[in-house]
């Protein structure tokens, strides 16, 4: 089954096209990693895909039911209820972390449940409890964003994406606030969850964990989709000149 | 008349001092955050118009915004002034006044918070109501709070100003006395009185600002 369907997404930011016709699948269980140059439209490709952003253009669908419509070339929402319906069916893991400084890390992830979802508060409770020891932070539960190292912000970041039981996970350059010592913790929960069959798109500048994690990699420049497919042609045997250009200090 | 018994009298003016100090707050605290609201209303007539009522609170004299609100209905409407309604004009021209200073500082917290927060609330299905109480409000109380312990202190001696109108907490009374008594003695007690007064709101305003220190 279809998790998510971006068809024809057009994006311009005051006349600026930043994405031309992008079209993106992702199936269940599948993860997806795009990669790129700065500016080459991935992260708005994300936010668009998050309802962060409005696309100008095309469609958007989560489980096969419409978020975004294209009418003539127009992208038009659906009602507030049904998008509200529809972020939770996602969860996003920001670059910054953005956890709310003012709450516990354990109030960080129970809240949203307990507040948005309704669920009740002993099922969240150890849903959290289960989640902060899987990531590794069960001693952190009472902690306040501040007092934890950047991975462990990430982790926590990432436990309360997934304490709203999502179908799927963005990551939007989740390791590109960490230095390579971090990094590597949260790629290893990645790995974790993508060994867990999670359905996962990731925006990334980590070449060599696209290729090991991935299932499809996309390579997009210039607000298009340049060359797409399995994540070792792409990232060993590139065939386009932009892609091999981008890719030479990596391989 | 003696020091002590200038002290006596004056103090028994001390319980209006105190009603224009904590009732101006009262009021203008969540007035503020109101017209702080509705100047970064997108609506651009609404913002508009809350910057032009903003620009004239702040930028004419408070003693002249008591005179307006005291004596304004009085010119317009033939209106009489009763004692009672003195400490009401009184409340109305502070209340305004401070709303409109709490208003700046409430904005300059609110622009402050970073958009990560809102986007972060966005995604876990927050309603905007939601997002605002619970997550920037609190967040911007902390970040304003030294602003507000400034106005809060000048407001301590802007009470002073209710002399304007005759009404007689603690600084008339004591300007009464000066004048009867040919003394400086009383402004000398009524300086003592107020540095007191900011000394204990300096004091609270640092301990909450200790409680609030939970986080970064």
């Amino acid at each position: 089954m279809n998790i998510l369907e971006i068809e024809h997404c057009r994006k311009q930011f005051g006349g600026n096209e930043v994405l031309t016709d992008i079209s993106l699948t992702v199936s269940e269980g599948q993860v997806v990693s795009i990669i790129g140059p700065s500016g080459s439209g991935k992260s708005t490709l994300l936010r668009c895909a998050t309802l962060l952003e409005t696309m100008d253009g095309g469609s958007l669908k989560y489980l096969g039911k419409s978020a975004v419509t294209d009418v003539n070339g127009k992208a038009v929402y659906a009602s507030p209820a049904e998008l509200k319906q529809m972020r939770s069916y996602f969860g996003l893991v920001f670059q910054n972390f953005n956890l709310f400084p003012h709450y516990t890390v354990l109030k960080n992830i129970t809240e949203a449940p307990m507040l948005i979802q309704k669920r009740e508060r002993g099922e969240v409770m150890e849903t959290a409890r289960d989640l902060l020891e899987k990531m590794g932070l069960s001693d952190k539960a009472n902690a306040y964003p501040y007092q934890l190292s950047g991975g462990q912000q990430q982790r926590v970041s990432i436990a309360r994406a997934l304490a709203m039981k999502p179908q799927m996970l963005f990551f939007d350059e989740p390791t590109s606030a960490l230095d390579p010592e971090l990094t590597g913790e949260i790629l290893k929960v990645i790995r974790a969850l993508a060994a867990e069959h999670m359905t996962m798109v990731i925006v990334t500048h980590e070449m060599a964990f696209a290729r090991d994690v991935s299932d499809h990699v996309i390579f997009m420049d210039g607000g298009v989709i340049v060359e797409q497919g399995n994540p070792n042609d792409i990232i060993n045997n590139p065939t386009q000149d932009r892609t091999i250009q981008f890719l030479s200090r990596f391989n | 008349m003696t020091l002590t018994a200038m002290i006596v009298k004056m103090s028994e003016g001390l319980g209006r001092t105190c009603a224009i100090f904590f009732l101006t707050l009262l009021f203008s605290l969540p007035l503020g955050l109101l017209v702080a609201l509705l100047r970064m209303s997108k609506n651009r007539v609404l913002s508009t118009f809350t910057k032009a009522i903003i620009s004239v609170l702040r930028g004419t004299p408070l003693m002249l915004q008591l005179i307006a609100v005291a004596y304004g209905p009085f010119y317009l409407f033939g209106a009489t002034l009763l004692v009672k309604q003195k400490l009401l004009a009184i409340i109305i021209a502070f209340a305004l006044n401070y709303a409109a200073y709490f208003a700046e500082i409430y904005r300059g917290g609110i622009e402050s918070m970073p958009v990560g927060q809102y986007e972060a609330a966005h995604v876990l299905g927050y309603s905007k109501t939601q997002t605002f109480m619970r997550i920037i409000l609190p967040q911007v109380v902390k970040r304003i709070l030294p602003s507000v312990t400034n106005e809060v202190i000048t407001l301590v001696k802007d009470t002073s100003m209710a002399f304007t109108l005759a009404y007689m907490e603690m600084f008339s009374i004591g300007k009464q006395i000066a004048n009867s008594q040919s003394s400086f003695l009383p402004f000398i007690i009524a300086g003592a009185f107020y540095y007191l007064m900011n000394s204990v709101v300096a004091f609270g305003m640092s301990r909450i600002e200790k409680k609030l220190s939970y986080y970064r």
